[in-house]
């Protein structure tokens, strides 16, 4: 069944790349800030999906990362600094760094008490973020500068942008996916479905587990530098809890440590979202119970509705 | 939900079944306010406000009809942002009116004045975007936040308070407050209190108060803060020994969950319910008998939205592809507003007068801020001289 | 500082962390018991301030609200725990969480569907309505000190059931070895109900007496919700004493902190320094504390005996 994954995966992708010429024939060219928004959503959730599917570390504050890549671009665009490859080295160094130290710490627990110290470093970083007041505090900053790419605008905004995220995704989807089939990702699910073994075995599952979890910070932070790009503003609120949990619903909605799950439960909020809203503005009243729904009926989460008879690297 | 919102949005899924925009000939208004969360009753204020102004005229501004197309920013900067683009590329809409807030307005005012096109705020004032960063397609109707906060200074002076208790949220609308109260209050402030956010419990602020020796507080606590200090104030008993002004802390929008605890407390504002002109009078009860409550100045600002886009098009004779006309016309305000004078500065805020207010009990039991006096004429902010416009 | 504004501190703290228990008990109960985690146990905090005003303006009694309050939260409860809850306790937490989630998205949009988005407030029983004056300078609303006594009986009345009575040992029982507990011939369904039922009528209490004091809101549960996990984590899951003490420590610093870390910083540096600063730091400081104990403790203060 491998093979359908990257069946379904090749599907979502060439889709994807055909949109920047499909919509303009259908007059929706409106949907890509849409789509855009769905892949950045999607790029965090498939490196929680790392740690959470394959590493059994459920943490709630993985929207932090995304919060300090956002921020550590932002501070570096306002002090002049345009050019995105040295903003992405700056965001990955940020990331990394911070992931190794409350890391280190984090792993010290497990189950549902790393869960909670991962939201208390979450928070501890949102509120920090808040208390940036040259940089907006709570408010925010509006960008007027963007990122350049070898001094080239194309990064900045329309099909330039959209084709730099998608790529992004891409090497996301493939990278996590390799990552997780390699005899790291082979240790880490041991570990995470038996500790004591693994670490019988003679493997250091700790530094395992404390590698994927900085791995998982640095892309979060990646998508945190797409998104002020395409924001062109910043603000505290992306680093909130909320938005942690957000990432936890897309992850186990599309279905744990799967191929495309993390992919698909993201453009399925993204895109639910959009859909009920537009039609219903007490949409919530729908998509509370939804939730309920496919949770009860759906349990290897979508990726298995379209894997109907088994399921993958679990 | 309201029926207005369901033409809107009916009208945006027709269009985009059709993938066309067969109504390219109307006027499209796109509204970006926000309807979720405790706030969104100020929301809900300038969609009524707005469309008890387009439904005077018909349906119709400046001789046009108008599409208008609410949109909820639901108090998220990345979803003010999503819903912000689409209107200007799937709507292609001619005006943006929006936001509540200012957090909001810092996340949409980019990609839409960059689009060209008109962006008008019916209440944040933000001073971002009044002095260097001014902008010619970005209009305010509202004020510039620090002036209520000035003017309360000023009413602190006329009322004589010699020592004032100074307490506001901790962020930057609460610190702009303090900031504005501080430059035109001549006495002393014996403290300057800042809470969190959000904050639920303020009887440590009120015993500190009562030990003040403070004659008068001010306070900016907006929406539910507001309700629980009120509440609090009163019941600590303190409403005898101190006198309570506030902005935005006792409104049209918080007065229903404080009743008679706020009755009495002093406010300034660029407008009341009560204040006599014919503009006015008409717009309060025609308010009151559409949507069965009182109007605050969320409603009234939109209200005066509605009519400031309704003078624009008729004096450009509906052809806005001149921007450049569009702006004058925008700029030359020529429209009667409901609060009195009314014009626009070079940095396209507001010039207009402050009057001192309270809080009264209405005869049918219903609460609202009455004019008392007017403290300052033609008040304009302190950020116009950096706008190069 | 005055000494007068440190004792007022201390018995809102007191206040505050006794509210958390409310809410955090029935939470750590049904975590410790069940092994089922519940984010939707902060809306019944939220739904018990909504049926006090609704029954309030109902009836025009406090006091008859009051107990219609209890019951119907405990309704909603054992409702939520027959149609959705009892098909979850044998799934994975992820799912769990998910499905509550959903809950709180439905009941916090229908609160605002039902009541309006505005802030709502109702007043204090005529009764305990006014202050007393506890120092020369110190008054303090009578209502409050009556929620303080009244979460201190209810705190008594829980540890004592939990320790001494059979259902008590039943659940104590049930949260360490619950396969033993049902070979024994015990409906540990029924038991798990009554848990349940409980928790969310303790939940909803603490609403209904929070809601005179504070403003009643849609979404109101969410941020407390968090709290009172902190607060369960603190205290170590499933244990009742453990959440007591974990909850006045939580209350006491949060609401010291909020008061005490800009002044302190103030001290150290200038007044906008320590103003931007200060309440950033302030509302850090009960997950700092809640890091440095799961770095130390990784099981939390008192943990269950037994608990996983």
């Amino acid at each position: 069944m491998m093979d359908r994954g990257a069946l379904i995966g090749g599907v979502i992708f060439a889709l994807l790349l055909a949109m920047p010429v499909l919509l303009p024939i259908v007059g929706a060219e409106y949907l890509t800030g849409l789509l855009i928004k769905a892949m950045l959503l999607a790029i965090a959730a498939i490196s929680l999906d790392l740690i959470i599917g394959h590493g059994g570390m459920v943490s709630l504050g993985h929207a932090a990362f995304i919060g300090v890549g956002a921020y550590a671009t932002a501070i570096g665009l306002e002090s002049g600094i345009e050019e995105i490859l040295v903003l992405l080295a700056i965001t990955l160094a940020v990331t990394g760094g911070l992931a190794l130290v409350t890391g280190t710490l984090a792993l010290r627990t497990s189950g549902v008490y790393f869960l909670m110290i991962t939201l208390a470093f979450g928070q501890m970083i949102y509120f920090t973020l808040t208390s940036l007041a040259a940089y907006g505090g709570d408010d925010g900053l509006t960008l007027w500068s963007l990122a350049t790419f070898f001094g080239s605008d194309i990064v900045q905004e329309g099909e330039g942008l959209y084709f730099f995220v998608f790529a992004a995704l891409f090497l996301t989807w493939l990278g996590v996916w390799r990552i997780s089939q390699s005899r790291f990702g082979r240790v880490l699910r041991a570990a995470r479905d038996n500790p004591q073994r693994a670490e019988v075995m003679g493997y250091p599952i700790a530094r395992y587990q404390l590698i994927a979890y900085v791995i998982a910070a640095c892309i979060a932070g990646v998508s945190g530098l797409l998104l002020v790009q395409y924001a062109e503003f910043v603000s505290p609120s992306i680093a909130a809890w909320q938005r942690s949990g957000d990432l936890i619903v897309a992850v186990v909605l599309g279905g744990l440590g799967s191929r495309n799950g993390a992919i698909l439960g993201a453009f399925f909020i993204v895109i639910m979202e959009e859909f009920l809203s537009s039609i219903f503005h007490e949409w919530r009243l729908i998509y509370g119970p939804l939730l309920v729904v496919l949770v009860l009926y759906a349990k290897g989460g979508l990726n298995d509705l379209l894997h109907p008879k088994s399921r993958e690297a679990s | 939900m309201k029926p207005t919102l369901k033409i809107a949005t009916g009208a945006a899924v027709l269009s985009m079944l059709m993938g066309t925009t067969a109504l390219a000939e109307n006027l499209k208004i796109g509204m970006v306010v926000t309807l979720s969360g405790p706030p969104a009753a100020l929301g809900q204020q300038i969609v009524d406000g707005f469309q008890l102004a387009l439904d005077e005229k018909g349906g119709m501004l400046g001789g046009q009809a108008v599409d208008l197309i609410v949109e909820d920013d639901e108090l998220k900067p990345d979803v003010a942002l999503l819903k912000a683009t689409s209107l200007i590329e799937r709507e292609e809409v001619d005006f943006v009116v929006g936001t509540v807030f200012s957090n909001m307005l810092q996340a949409i005012f980019k990609p839409i004045v960059e689009s060209e096109t008109f962006l008008i705020s019916p209440n944040a004032g933000p001073s971002t975007f009044a002095g260097n960063n001014c902008n010619p397609y970005f209009f305010v109707t509202s004020y510039q936040n620090n002036q209520n906060a000035e003017v309360s200074g000023m009413v602190a002076n006329e009322e004589g308070f010699e020592n004032v208790f100074v307490m506001a949220p901790n962020y930057q609308a609460g610190r702009d407050n303090v900031e504005g109260f501080n430059k035109t209050f001549e006495g002393t402030v014996t403290d300057e209190v800042f809470t969190p956010l959000g904050h639920q419990d303020f009887s440590a602020e009120l015993a500190r108060m009562s030990t003040s020796g403070a004659d008068a507080v001010f306070t900016f606590m907006p929406g539910g803060m507001g309700v629980r200090l009120v509440g609090q104030f009163d019941g600590a008993g303190l409403k005898d020994s101190m006198k309570f002004m506030s902005v935005f802390t006792t409104d049209e929008t918080t007065l229903p969950g404080q009743k008679d605890a706020a009755v009495g407390f002093l406010a300034a504002g660029n407008w009341a319910p009560d204040m006599d002109n014919e503009a006015n009078n008409a717009f309060v009860s025609a308010f009151e008998e559409k949507y069965g409550y009182i109007p605050g100045g969320y409603a009234m600002q939109a209200y005066d939205t509605a009519n400031l886009i309704d003078s624009a098009v008729a004096a450009t004779g509906g052809s806005l592809e001149d921007k450049d006309a569009v702006r004058a016309a925008l700029k030359a305000a020529d429209f009667t507003s409901v609060r009195g004078d009314f014009s626009f500065n070079n940095n396209h805020y507001p010039v207009q007068d402050f009057h001192a207010l309270t809080v009264v009990k209405r005869d049918d039991g219903k609460f609202h801020t009455s004019f008392v006096r007017t403290v300052v004429e033609d008040y304009a902010d302190s950020f116009a001289s950096e706008c190069g416009m | 500082m005055s000494l007068t504004l440190f004792l007022i501190l201390c018995l809102n703290g007191l206040q505050y962390g006794l509210l958390l228990f409310l809410i955090a008990a029935g939470l750590t109960l049904v975590f410790g018991v069940m092994g089922f985690i519940n984010l939707a146990h902060g809306v019944q905090y939220m739904v018990g301030a909504y049926l006090i005003f609704a029954f309030t303006g109902l009836t025009g009694s406090f006091w008859l609200a009051l107990v219609l309050s209890l019951i119907t939260a405990l309704l909603i409860g054992l409702l939520l725990e027959y149609v959705v809850f009892r098909h979850l306790y044998s799934r994975s937490h992820l799912d769990q969480v998910l499905a509550t989630f959903g809950i709180i998205i439905f009941l916090n949009e229908l609160a605002k569907v039902l009541f309006g988005p505005a802030t709502l407030s109702i007043d204090t029983p005529e009764l305990l309505s006014g202050s007393i004056q506890l120092t020369e300078q110190l008054r303090y609303p009578v209502y409050r000190l009556v929620t303080i006594g009244v979460g201190l009986v209810v705190a008594v009345g829980l540890f004592l059931t939990i320790s001494y009575t059979r259902t008590g040992m039943l659940i104590r029982a049930g949260s360490t070895t619950p396969e033993m507990v049902s070979a024994l011939g015990v409906n540990v369904k029924q038991l798990f109900q009554i848990v349940f039922g409980v928790g969310a009528m303790l939940a909803g209490f603490a609403g209904v007496i929070a809601a005179p004091i504070f403003a009643i809101e849609p979404g109101m549960g969410d941020n407390i919700l968090i709290i009172a996990f902190v607060v369960i984590i603190i205290g170590g899951v499933g244990s009742i004493g453990g959440a007591f003490v974990a909850a006045i420590l939580v209350g006491l610093i949060d609401t010291l902190g909020r008061s005490l870390v800009t002044e302190a910083l103030g001290l150290v540096f200038n007044a906008s320094m320590a103003n931007q600063i200060g309440p950033a730091l302030a509302s850090m400081l009960i997950y700092i504390l809640m890091a440095a104990i799961l770095v130390f403790r990784p099981k939390g203060l008192l943990p269950a005996k037994g608990a996983t």
